[in-house]
């Protein structure tokens, strides 16, 4: 990080900036004040966790070109460090144990990343569906991952920081967008670094990469343990400021596809794109099941409203694959120009 | 014979038999990928449509033998129709991106199958009597037996297939090399079509026996992540190595649930394969049969 390419002169900030000032005032400022606990606990502490699981997953995926169906594994990996490094260190305070749980993960990811010096394509992501299945096994097998509670479930401890309790729906969300928003600046910082560069380069042509020098297996295992600390701590995260239990189910192979598919309709190799796809998994269910109800009436139940959402979603990654492979933050960017364009 | 020894044997042969089913799925991969090189993730949920339309027509009276035919043809629509809306504009993608829209088709037929059909369990019977036979001191499901020869029969006949008929020549063209096919004049789009009608063939037979052993509901369509060790094992496009590969997890999976189980905990067969399968890869490659070495280092 430390040989970042020099910076561009000033400039009047770009509108992309501004942007970002205008949304932070907006998370920071204006939400916290008008939100209701619904907003924060239904919409977006859990947006703001899988995006910051797809922010992961795509340095790994849509930078790196490396396939992961792991995801899950990772997230369950961090936030089972985190539950036990609170339970078994009472010292540590939260930030200190959400860092050391992304570690953890990290760890994690250098173990599923080796065979990645070895294996590409599907070879790869099915080696990553093995560690999806072993930490299934292993949450459920091994007593004291999970306190020795006999169903793997575990409440998860109480979000205190400097002494400030932040156990109430606000100070979750609060709590969850800081760290959201900390991760992808470190994440914005890591891809237009010259690793990040290195990442695209293996993604487009490894042997071209190889040629010039970059170091593959390094990069790859790089982008492992960066991918898999960013997806720990949004597991951490999805259970402790959002569903306030730590469970072996909630981290299943199903998880894993949702991230996958955020970061596909979101569009791979974009930080924003995460948060576009993250936004759409969340509101997608909530505006099947309005839709539902006007339509049909009492004849929607939730098994129904699952099934329709099965299908709208694999309807939806087939057409952005075939329409838009570079997904929504492709479609917002021309949106903009357009926008710009009839501006000027 | 030693007990200890009738257990082994017992263990190794239900393994077998077990693996036989694993191969059966792992064919209807293998079928599509030598000719498309796409590694289509819903054959599962293609054997969950094929299994749960078939259960469905018969408990509503339909005859075996029409219930049967409605759902080939079934299988054969939804096969056409994925190759045509999916698959062909995506001609020429990334293998990843195949792959990918492959996943989205396993959410649709999933979802479809089972907003069509309900999501409850359906008993399927197949009229197969599932008492063990005594074969020489060693216990074996007839079901078993029945669902290995048809796994036999049907390798034979696939193999067969490829081997002496025009289609299959013309499959194994396209396999070779799809742009030297085109050029002779062989039409992709056809053949593509004909493979994914085959794959749903496939998945009908899989979808029946593996119906009848689990009970037909959604998580039959979760067959597709035990095809998946079979599949890296023997090789993405080899009919043979599906079914050779198969054998072998099968048999790993029951020994080292019998043998190592105890030692390390219980229900390891979730990830055993996939170890196992990922530790040859290691050591080879291409895997047991596989062509090409794509892909891999």
């Amino acid at each position: 990080m430390d040989a970042l390419p020099r910076a561009a002169p000033r400039r009047r900030p770009s509108a992309g900036t501004l942007g970002l000032g205008a949304l932070l005032v907006l998370a920071y400022g204006i939400v916290p004040l008008t939100g209701t606990s619904y907003v924060f606990e239904a919409l977006l502490t859990p947006f703001l966790a899988l995006a910051l699981a797809g922010l992961g997953l795509n340095l790994l995926t849509g930078y790196a070109g490396l396939l992961s169906l792991g995801s899950a594994a990772f997230m369950a990996v961090g936030a089972y460090a985190a539950f036990n490094l609170s339970l078994r260190l009472p010292g540590l305070t939260l930030p200190v144990s959400l860092l050391l749980a992304g570690f953890v993960a990290a760890l994690a990811g250098l173990v599923a990343g080796l065979p990645a010096l070895r294996l590409r394509g599907f070879y790869l992501a099915v080696s990553t569906l093995a560690l999806q299945f072993f930490v299934a096994w292993a949450l459920n097998r091994i007593g004291w991952i999970s306190n020795d509670s006999p169903s793997g479930v575990v409440t998860a401890p109480r979000l205190v920081v400097a002494g400030l309790s932040f156990d109430d729906p606000r100070g979750r969300y609060l709590v969850t967008l800081t760290v959201v928003t900390l991760l992808t600046f470190v994440a914005w910082r890591l891809v237009t670094s010259p690793t990040g560069r290195n990442l695209v380069a293996i993604r487009d042509n490894e042997t071209a990469a190889r040629l010039v020098g970059v170091r593959v297996a390094r990069t790859k295992l790089l982008a492992f343990a960066a991918s898999s600390f960013v997806i720990g701590i949004a597991g951490a995260l999805w259970a402790f400021a959002y569903l306030r239990t730590v469970e072996p189910a909630g981290f299943n192979l199903d998880r894993s596809f949702q991230i996958l598919f955020i970061v596909i309709i979101g569009g791979l190799g974009t930080l924003r794109g995460a948060f576009l796809g993250a936004g759409f998994i969340v509101v997608l269910p909530l505006l099947l099941s309005r839709l539902g109800a006007a339509l049909l009436g009492d004849g929607f139940d939730s098994g129904t409203l699952e099934m329709v959402q099965r299908v709208v979603l694999g309807a939806l990654i087939v057409a952005v694959l075939i329409r838009e492979p570079a997904g929504l933050a492709a479609l917002l960017d021309r949106a903009g120009r357009r926008l710009g364009r009839r501006a000027a | 014979m030693s007990p200890d020894l009738a257990l082994l044997i017992e263990v190794v042969v239900g393994g077998l038999l077990s693996g036989v089913m694993y191969a059966l799925v792992a064919i209807g991969f293998v079928l599509i990928y030598k000719t498309s090189g796409v590694l289509n993730f819903a054959q599962g949920a293609m054997v969950l449509l094929a299994a749960l339309t078939f259960v469905s027509l018969t408990e509503r009276g339909l005859p075996v033998p029409a219930a049967l035919a409605a759902t080939l043809a079934a299988m054969v629509v939804v096969g056409l129709a994925v190759e045509r809306a999916v698959l062909r504009p995506l001609v020429n993608q990334p293998p990843i991106t195949l792959f990918m829209a492959t996943l989205g088709v396993a959410y649709v037929i999933e979802g479809a199958a089972q907003l069509a059909w309900g999501t409850q369990v359906h008993g399927l019977d197949l009229g197969i009597d599932d008492t063990p036979i005594d074969l020489g001191g060693v216990l074996v499901s007839r079901f078993d037996l029945f669902a290995a020869a048809v796994a036999g029969l049907m390798a034979a006949l696939l193999s067969a297939f490829f081997r002496y008929t025009r289609t299959g020549l013309a499959f194994r063209a396209v396999a070779d090399d799809p742009l030297a096919a085109l050029n002779t004049g062989l039409r992709l789009p056809r053949i593509w079509s004909a493979v994914w009608i085959a794959a749903g063939i496939v998945a009908l037979v899989a979808g029946l026996l593996w119906g009848a052993r689990l009970g037909v509901q959604f998580s039959l369509s979760l067959v597709v992540l035990k095809a998946l060790p079979v599949l890296v094992l023997g090789g993405f496009d080899s009919v043979a190595g599906a079914i050779v590969a198969g054998l072998i997890v099968g048999a790993t999976e029951k020994l080292s649930e019998v043998y190592l189980g105890p030692v390390i905990g219980g229900g390891i067969e979730g990830w055993i394969a996939y170890v196992a399968a990922l530790g040859f890869l290691l050591v080879r490659p291409s895997g047991l049969f596989g062509l090409r070495a794509v892909e891999r280092v």
